[in-house]
């Protein structure tokens, strides 16, 4: 591990400027915060942290609808237990789940058929929050819904895809990144191959990568090297996961449920074909169709800066409320309350960098 | 939301295998995958499905690399 970071100073030296590389995932950020990666940077090479938490960029409307249909006590809200603690507007699912008892956490989509079965009498709305990761697992199981012809299922479409916020970000011009550190496990699925058009068009590095120390730590040192030698392209690090073409079947699977949409982010606005809609055939599945939604504005506390955060322009050390009025115990803004926000990652292991 | 483990598969019954995860035993799907997976192998885990079949030479080496950082961290926090 010293020869790499040895190495690392070597290839940061022939550079003739500071670089950016932004890790797009949660569990990269934690990692790298978790082993001290960011301490053993060079000056001229800074990590910043991206948006890559599905529950952080779940916008504050949505949550506000799911906190709606809890009211009546005919629905049962189905979540990931990420999801619980996540603040509304005014409050969380975790507040409300005592007034009616209607909410279950389920750790695989999978346990929503059981669930529905059990609970006849009730309709059963799922938040439907991931990246591609997850995506595919929620497809096969709205699949298996459909199949099963299970009448009592409704959800709420909030996924996201990762690709078109990488584009987002890199139009930014607030922002200057020379490179990303792309999600691995989104990856598994997709392949390296929707990552190309950006290192083409836009002229930035992405190297896919694993999440042991080691797996980063080699993945910067290709970065870095591929800026050095100007030759900006996509490459895969996490090669014994991660294949050209990704996990065909389960793409296949994934697009068959799911299209593609323009979809807000918590903090970061509306990102075009960034969301998840569900396709001709699995429409009747999704809350619109059944229930009266009221239109919920998008509204967040003002002195949080996790829009800023979640895009890499500011730090959590940047932010007022950080450790004096958001914590995990009494989180703020998205990123505190996941566990793979960056906020989080700042509280829990440190650091200014 | 995006982690995933490695797990070595024990059993499997109408497509769900049980599999091995650093001692501890659960369940998962394989219906995402389209390669064919028997007992042995070694997957990759998320949200109680298998999203690839891994090698299982890189498969056990990640393992033990995995092993050898929470002894560092064990030994760090006693």
């Amino acid at each position: 591990m010293i020869e790499i970071v040895e190495e690392i100073r070597k290839v940061a030296n022939q550079l003739d400027r500071k670089v950016k590389i932004m890790e797009v995932c949660g569990t990269h950020t934690m990692a790298i915060r978790r082993f001290g990666i960011h301490n053993l940077m060079p000056q001229n090479v800074e990590l910043i942290s991206g948006p890559g938490c599905p529950v952080c960029v779940t916008p504050v409307s949505m949550i506000d609808i799911a906190i709606q249909l809890m009211q009546d006590p005919t629905n049962i809200l189905v979540v990931f237990g990420d999801m619980v603690r996540v603040p509304g507007s005014k409050t969380s699912i975790e507040k409300e789940r005592t007034k009616n008892n209607n909410l279950k956490v389920v750790f695989s989509p999978f346990d929503i058929v059981k669930i529905t079965e059990e609970n006849s009498d009730k309709n059963i709305i799922f938040f439907v929050v991931g990246f591609e990761t997850t995506l595919p697992g929620i497809a096969w199981t709205i699949k298996s819904i459909k199949e099963k012809n299970i009448k009592n299922f409704y959800c709420i479409s909030a996924g996201k895809f990762i690709p078109p916020a990488m584009e987002a970000i890199v139009c930014d011009k607030e922002l200057n990144i020379d490179a990303f550190l792309c999600p691995g496990h989104v990856s598994v699925i997709i392949g390296s191959r929707p990552y190309e058009f950006i290192s083409k068009d836009y002229q930035k590095v992405c190297v896919i990568s694993g999440f042991e120390a080691l797996d980063i730590l080699e993945s910067i040192l290709i970065i870095i090297k591929l800026l050095r030698n100007n030759d900006i392209k996509t490459e895969i690090q996490y090669t014994r996961a991660v294949k050209k073409d990704g996990n065909k079947k389960a793409k296949m699977i994934m697009t068959e449920v799911f299209d593609s949409c323009d979809s807000i982010w918590r903090g970061v606005g509306k990102i075009p074909h960034s969301g998840t809609v569900l396709r001709e055939g699995y429409k009747i599945y999704d809350i619109k169709e059944r229930f009266k939604i009221e239109e919920i504005k998008e509204e967040t506390n003002k002195l949080c800066i996790c829009g800023d955060i979640l895009k890499g322009k500011q730090k959590p050390i940047d932010c007022k409320l950080f450790t004096e009025v958001c914590t995990p115990a009494n989180p703020v803004g998205a990123c505190m309350v996941s566990q793979e926000g960056t906020c989080a990652a700042y509280y829990k292991y440190g650091g200014t960098r | 939301m995006c982690l995933s483990v490695i797990g070595k598969v024990e059993e499997i019954k109408n497509n769900i295998a049980t599999v091995e995860v650093f001692g501890a035993r659960t369940q998962c799907l394989l219906d995402l995958l389209a390669e064919s997976v028997t007992i042995g192998d070694y997957v990759l885990l998320h949200a109680g499905f298998a999203i690839n079949k891994l090698d299982k030479d890189e498969a056990i080496k990640t393992i033990n690399d995995i092993k050898k950082i929470m002894s560092i961290e064990d030994d760090r926090n006693s």
